[in-house]
């Protein structure tokens, strides 16, 4: 079967979509990036989806669920590159994605992960400090 | 009103849904449907197949392309015999749903639309039919 690749850079998953989702992949892609996460103890995934050409209720569906698992295991998700028609589609079809970060594009994405994941190490060199 | 061209595609599996969504866009540019038109029709199409897979019990998908003068539209009639919808308004409610979906199929596929009917019978089946104009 199909498989979307997952790429691990730092403590940061990366994934490309480039294929039209069905939903065999979507859930092969839901559960390869759990397993990833707890395998690689990453602390943020970011979702790359420029060549989607629609995101419909299911697609956004999987989007949500992977950002809520993600933050069950302690990591951060980011959708980033969304094409502009897609997101105009999207808030007419009345899918808010609340519980997703999204960032313009993948440098973008990958910045503000990495400044959630500082703010984090900062917040818990503080709480170090404040134990000692 | 006049057709120029008709095709029917089965939704039976995952797979068609896709492959409807892939016919959907080729008649969308065939037609010179802008890019964020394409895309609201193509994402509509997506929805209700969906849903003539998932509450319908399968299906098919007809795709006319129309002439109206100088106008050019395509209209899409989902068709299945599955158990109904006995409360059609409540269906088209936004976040109603009677399976495991977000509910927003209907509603969201009316509101990408320019034309939406929707026409069911409990026992019988249900045929939702939209259009986009250029």
């Amino acid at each position: 079967m199909d498989r979307i690749p997952i790429l691990k850079l730092g403590g940061v998953l990366i994934v490309t979509i480039q294929v039209d989702m069905h939903d065999r992949l979507a859930l092969a892609l839901e559960e390869d990036l759990t397993a990833r996460i707890a395998g690689t103890g990453a602390r943020g995934v970011l979702i790359e989806i420029s060549a989607l050409e629609i995101v419909d209720s299911f697609i956004g569906r999987m989007l949500d669920n992977i950002a809520a698992i993600s933050r069950v295991l302690d990591a951060e998700t980011v959708v980033a590159g969304m094409r502009p028609a897609v997101a105009i589609t999207l808030v007419e079809l009345g899918l808010e994605l609340t519980g997703i970060r999204t960032a313009l594009n993948v440098e973008r994405g990958l910045a503000m992960i990495r400044d959630r994941l500082a703010e984090d190490d900062d917040l818990e060199s503080a709480r170090a400090r404040h134990d000692d | 009103m006049p057709v120029t061209t008709t095709e029917v595609l089965p939704i039976r599996t995952s797979d068609d849904v896709v492959r409807v969504r892939q016919a959907v866009r080729v008649r969308a540019v065939g037609i010179g449907l802008g890019l964020v038109d394409q895309t609201k029709i193509i994402t509509a199409a997506s929805e209700l197949a969906r849903n003539t897979l998932d509450y319908g019990g399968g299906g098919e998908v007809r795709l006319d392309v129309m002439q109206e003068g100088a106008r050019r539209g395509l209209r899409l009639s989902f068709v299945d015999q599955g158990p109904g919808i006995p409360d059609i308004a409540r269906a088209l409610t936004d976040h109603y749903t009677t399976g495991g979906g977000l509910g927003l199929g209907l509603g969201g596929a009316k509101r990408l639309s320019n034309e939406f009917h929707i026409e069911s019978t409990p026992g019988v089946g249900t045929r939702v039919t939209i259009a986009r104009w250029k």
